[in-house]
């Protein structure tokens, strides 16, 4: 651990606890009443037992509903400062949370294509609960320890001031040995979270795949996996755990040390008649208080070092470069749907080039079919149309505009886009259809269901349009996914349409009765196909014929064709 | 609590972590009588070497005070985190050994919040449980009788105390499991959305719904946090109450005290010391409160691990399950099978009857949520039919030993999934074995040998989680070869040539169809059925055909339909 960066990392956490400083002050506040108020009834017993002694029942009395008073404050004190830490430890952790959802959702797509989700979702889960569960016991504990000490202190002064510096020069000692063991569990901690990361990633993967993972019969294989990175975590966990807890009972240790050396320069001291036996009994008994907060106090410092390690972990993640910021770029608003490519050059790693100096110019209302060999670069070109991936070099302009001009959110929403890949939302298909269209009506969606020949389907849903699908399994096939995500856009009004294999898994014939729908929807407007269906391709006005990420011919099919090259070969060999 | 079985094998240490706690509660008690002698006997009879060794005892006491507590520390964590390890590792097996179905209903992202954050939840409770469940109760309990050797009449009001502060700890835990337990399941939902924005993260972003989506997040975040502070709220509750009986009492001591004193009864001294037992344990509790909350959360969170526990896998393998087929029996066999995935829904599959034998080359097409997928999913046992029965190689599927039925079928299911690692990795899930010659023989009937020996390291470069850093068509070939690589007697492929070109895709089917395996073929394309033996035409759940794809041409409507839409007007193959 670097010192500058924790420090940084600790700071920043500070940052997060600064807009609920007024609950910190009265946090601060209601702890330091409920303390006064804890240390006076010890000095009120005394006096009613002294009444006691006396037999001033009037004075006895007294004493005794002070008691009553100082105990019901305390209490309510300390009811209103656990309130407080609540609220600002579960605030923070919201807030970080929301921070980090915030991020998820500006972060460049190649971060999320290239990092275990998992892992991920274990800095959102896991830890920011290790913050908030560290901070809630810094500040009851903390602040609490704190002003007992500062207490105790006002009190051993009015008896002795020589002894209480003594005492104050030599306890810091534990807290420098609380530091010491600190600053060695960090790492520990900091690998803890890591490799809990490392889990949830398996345990995602796993759980999630878990029909190959039967098909193939990897139950045992997996088991192995899980067990080995268990293992490994139930070892820097016990290290963890161990280290962070030799905080209490060394620093104890140390003040036991203290304590004795009080004692014996005490008990000489009363030898020799420098102090009486009295006097050495109260230093004694304050002693003892004044190290208790002590010991407290460094079993928080370990705990916090938990809390910070996940900190830098949740902080690296909002670290990440965002998408560019575009606050101050126009809204694209409309688009005739002249698109352009100019120059364009890609890849997703910088030493295997993929598409190098692409230039081409489309029209309003042209379909374009893409066609080549897989790994050719088809699905990249429409993570470029979508702004997922930005060129390295070139441009991409709508109506001749740079697209990378206007807000990344409004070029979308040009687009009605339908993956090869389908993705269904948690929720009711009336909900998962109308996402390109949140207002619209039952009607609406109950029309493009039907344009798509899935209404059938969803009548025979126990709730209809109010059934509850998601992304895992359920019975809904994989075609029937494809007509959802259709009728997305069917629902929609883009002005672009990318279709990367919207329809490889819906059977030919419900393909011909959807055909009308999908005529008209992209009549007028320019639209991207990916398909292997060679009736698409044969009716585009412009094919795109892609190798190793560049266009290597373009034309229409009879032009191609006479050409006899790539898209000829192609084209013969599915009669072979 | 069931769960608590998985301290087997540490019941040594979690025995030793309280017994060790206590001993240093019990030398804590050493150190005031250290000290009283120290003062009565050195001081008050001048004696130096008798105060110099009571320091020395002081520090003695420190040294073995300091070495008890430390071993004590690493037996509860060594429990605490054997515990966990063994209980995580049973409850991954444990969730393996689910059904789809059975998977499908509790849903996997609280699966994933259950093996984490539950797990560690756990963990931090049995660790501070062996911290201090001796500890306390000791000097609880040590203290009162402490006080009953001062004065027995006053020492009442310990017993009521005591019994006093059992209730207030069983209420606050009784309100607050359940809280927990809410809490958790709202953190559920963190997760989920989290996992769901990041795997739809291209629909979500296309159709720009990030601002609905933070929106809804920020609605799970506030419900959520409204959780924590209403549980937070009566866990806060706690210390206050706790405080405020212990300080009664001791105005019940010093006022019943007092009475006794006026009647001669008890001297100022014995007050004194009552009041301090009752501080003991005040004290104590402050400390016992703290593992309230954590043992609470802990209760939560191992009720909702147990609950994951109780499922009980709706398949299991029958005693002395077959773990062999019948020879001379058929491939496979369906008899009058139905399937109803939801309950109240329609069937997806009714009244199914066939017959596969050895080494037949079977199509299957249909339309769109016509059955296919439910058709296959049968065969391995994925799900077990509603009614009917489904036999592979002469014998009932339930009547097989699972591992033993899916070691004979190969499956390249429909939705490709790859695992992070290796290719060579993914290739091993068909065969552990599998070395460079099979996955080379693989790979190339799959079409996938020339990609996979473009990229650095060939068989040993990356594949990321999901095959996320390859393309559609590049990842449904390696499962395809991961499929061959299995080498099983039977081989479905359900619709697996979608991202596939037609020259790769019939370069493909035909290495696929020139063994002697039994073949399944799910495809859209009639060109693909062509070269069956059989087809079998579904519609609406139901086989409508089973022949040669010239007889079905002239019986089965369906498939003519089929086959009119794909070789219709222009004669085009697509």
């Amino acid at each position: 651990m670097k010192t500058a960066e924790y420090a940084k990392t600790l700071r920043r956490m500070l940052s997060y606890i600064r807009p609920y400083r007024f609950s910190l002050i009265l946090s601060i506040l209601t702890a330091l009443a409920s303390v006064l108020a804890m240390l006076i009834f010890p000095l009120l017993t005394g006096r009613a037992v002294d009444a006691i002694g006396s037999g001033d029942l009037s004075e006895f009395l007294r004493y005794v509903a002070l008691m009553a008073i100082s105990a019901s404050l305390t209490a309510i004190f300390q009811f209103v400062q656990g309130l407080f830490n609540n609220r600002m430890a579960f605030s923070i952790s919201r807030d970080m949370r929301k921070d980090l959802f915030h991020k998820i959702n500006r972060i460049p797509l190649s971060y999320i294509d290239s990092h275990p989700h998992g892992d991920i979702i274990s800095r959102m889960v896991n830890d920011v609960d290790q913050v908030s569960d560290g901070l809630l016991m810094g500040f009851t504990q903390l602040f609490t320890g704190v002003i007992t000490i500062l207490g105790t202190l006002v009190c051993m002064l009015s008896v002795s001031w020589i002894v209480t510096l003594v005492v104050v020069l030599v306890t810091p000692v534990s807290l420098f040995t609380a530091s010491f063991i600190a600053k060695r569990t960090y790492n520990l901690f900091y690998r803890q979270s890591e490799v809990k990361g490392e889990q949830t990633s398996l345990i995602d993967e796993m759980v999630s795949g878990a029909s190959v993972v039967s098909a193939y019969s990897m139950e045992e294989e997996n088991q192995k996996r899980f067990d080995k990175i268990n293992h490994s975590f139930a070892k820097v966990s016990l290290s963890a755990v161990f280290y962070s807890s030799l905080t209490n009972p060394v620093t104890r240790f140390v003040n036991s040390l203290v304590y004795m050396g009080v004692a014996l320069s005490g008990g000489l001291s009363a030898v020799y008649g420098l102090m009486s036996i009295g006097g050495l009994s109260s230093i004694l008994t304050y002693a003892s208080q004044y190290t208790k907060p002590f010991n407290e106090i460094s079993g928080v410092v370990t705990e916090l070092q938990n809390a910070i390690a996940s900190a830098s972990r949740i902080f690296a993640l909002l670290d990440e470069t965002e998408e560019k910021d575009e606050s101050a770029l126009p809204v694209l608003s409309s688009a005739d749907g002249n698109v352009g490519f100019h120059s364009v050059s890609f890849s997703y790693r910088k030493d295997r080039p993929l598409i190098e100096d692409l230039s081409l110019e489309t029209r309003k209302g042209m379909r374009i079919a893409i066609v080549g060999p897989t790994g050719c670069g088809k699905t990249t070109l429409i993570n470029l149309l979508m702004r997922f991936y930005e060129p390295d070099s070139g441009y991409i302009s709508i109506d001749g505009k740079d697209i990378a001009s206007f807000k990344r959110t409004s070029v979308r929403k040009r687009y009605g886009m339908v993956l090869q890949d389908t993705w269904i939302k948690k929720g009711t298909v009336r909900e998962n259809i109308s996402l390109s269209k949140p207002d619209a009506t039952l009607s609406e969606v109950k029309r493009a269901a039907e344009l798509c020949h899935i209404d059938n389907f969803i009548a025979s849903l126990p709730l209809g349009y109010d059934e509850m699908i998601s992304d895992e399994g359920d019975g809904i096939s994989e075609g029937q996914r494809q007509l959802i995500s259709i009728a997305r856009i069917m629902l929609s009004d883009p002005d672009i349409l990318i279709l990367d294999e919207a329809t490889s898994s819906i059977d030919t014939r419900t393909e011909l009765l959807i055909q009308d729908a999908f005529a008209r929807l992209m009549e007028g407007r320019t639209s991207f196909i990916v398909a292997h269906r060679l009736s698409t391709i044969k009716n585009a006005d412009l094919i795109l014929v892609m190798k190793d990420g560049s266009v290597i011919e373009s034309g229409n099919h009879g032009s191609l064709i006479e050409k006899h090259g790539f898209y000829y070969e192609l084209y013969n060999s599915q009669f072979a | 609590m069931r769960i608590l079985s998985f301290i087997k094998g540490y019941r040594r240490d979690a025995f030793l972590a309280p017994l060790f706690k206590l001993s240093e509660a019990v030398l804590e008690l050493f150190v005031p009588i250290a000290v009283a002698s120290l003062i009565d006997t050195g001081i008050a009879g001048n004696n130096l070497g008798y105060i110099v060794r009571m320091a020395l005892l002081l520090v003695l006491l420190g040294v073995v005070g300091l070495a008890v507590s430390v071993t004590a520390q690493f037996f509860a964590a060594r429990a605490a985190t054997g515990f966990a390890e063994k209980m995580k590792s049973a409850l991954y097996a444990h969730i393996s050994s689910l059904s789809e179905l059975d998977r499908d209903k509790i849903g996997t992202n609280t699966l994933i919040t259950r093996l984490t954050s539950d797990s560690t939840l756990v963990q931090n409770g049995i660790n501070m449980f062996l911290r201090l469940f001796l500890r306390s109760p000791f000097v609880v309990v040590g203290a009162a009788i402490a006080a009953f050797t001062v004065d027995a009449h006053l020492s009442i009001i310990f017993v009521i105390v005591i019994p006093l502060l059992s209730v207030i700890v069983a209420l606050i835990m009784s309100f607050t499991i359940p809280m927990y337990r809410k809490v958790q399941n709202s953190l559920d939902n963190i997760l989920s959305r989290t996992r769901e924005n990041l795997s739809g993260v291209r629909v979500l972003r296309a159709f720009g719904k990030e601002e609905d989506e933070k929106n809804a997040f920020e609605g799970d975040l506030a419900s959520l946090n409204d959780l924590q502070n209403s549980s937070g709220r009566i866990s806060a509750l706690l210390n206050p109450l706790t405080y405020v009986v212990i300080n009664l009492a001791v105005i019940a001591i010093i006022y019943g005290g007092r009475a006794r004193y006026e009647a001669s009864l008890i001297e100022i001294g014995a007050i004194v010391a009552l009041v301090n037992y009752m501080n003991q344990i005040l004290v104590e509790l402050v400390k016992f409160a703290n593992l309230i909350v954590t043992m609470t959360r802990a209760i939560a969170s191992g009720r909702r691990i147990e609950a994951v526990f109780a499922i009980k896998p709706s398949m299991t393998d029958k005693e002395n399950a077959a773990e062999e087929g019948i020879d001379g029996s058929d491939a496979i066999s369906f008899s009058s099978v139905s399937l109803t995935y939801r309950e109240g829904g329609e069937p997806s599959l009714s009244d199914i009857s066939f017959t596969i034998r050895k080494g037949e080359k079977i199509g299957i097409i249909g339309g769109t949520g016509s059955g296919k997928t439910s058709l296959i999913n049968l065969i391995p046992r994925f799900y077990d039919a509603t009614d009917g029965s489904v036999s592979v190689f002469g014998i009932d599927v339930r009547d097989w030993k699972r591992s033993a039925l899916r070691s004979r079928i190969a499956v390249v299911p429909q939705k490709t999934r790859l695992f992070s690692g290796t290719v060579r990795s993914n290739m091993q899930w068909g065969d552990q074995r599998a070395g460079d010659d099979e996955i080379r023989k693989a790979l190339e009937d799959a079409d996938a040998l020339s990609f996979v020996m473009d990229k650095d390291g060939a068989f040993d470069s990356t594949v990321s989680a999901g095959g996320k850093n390859l393309s559609g068509g590049q990842r449904q070939r390696l499962a395809i070869a991961r499929a061959l690589v299995k080498d099983a007697p039977i081989l479905i492929l359900d619709d697996s040539f979608s991202a596939l070109d037609f020259k790769t895709e019939s370069k493909v089917r035909h290495a696929v169809l020139s063994t002697d395996k039994t073949v399944l073929l799910v495809s859209q394309r009639t060109g693909a059925m062509m070269s069956m033996d059989r087809v079998i035409v579904m519609d609406k759940g139901r086989v409508v055909g089973i022949g040669r794809h010239e007889e079905l041409l002239s019986s089965c409507p369906i498939y003519r339909e089929i086959y009119t839409s794909q070789y219709g007007g222009d004669n085009e193959n697509s």
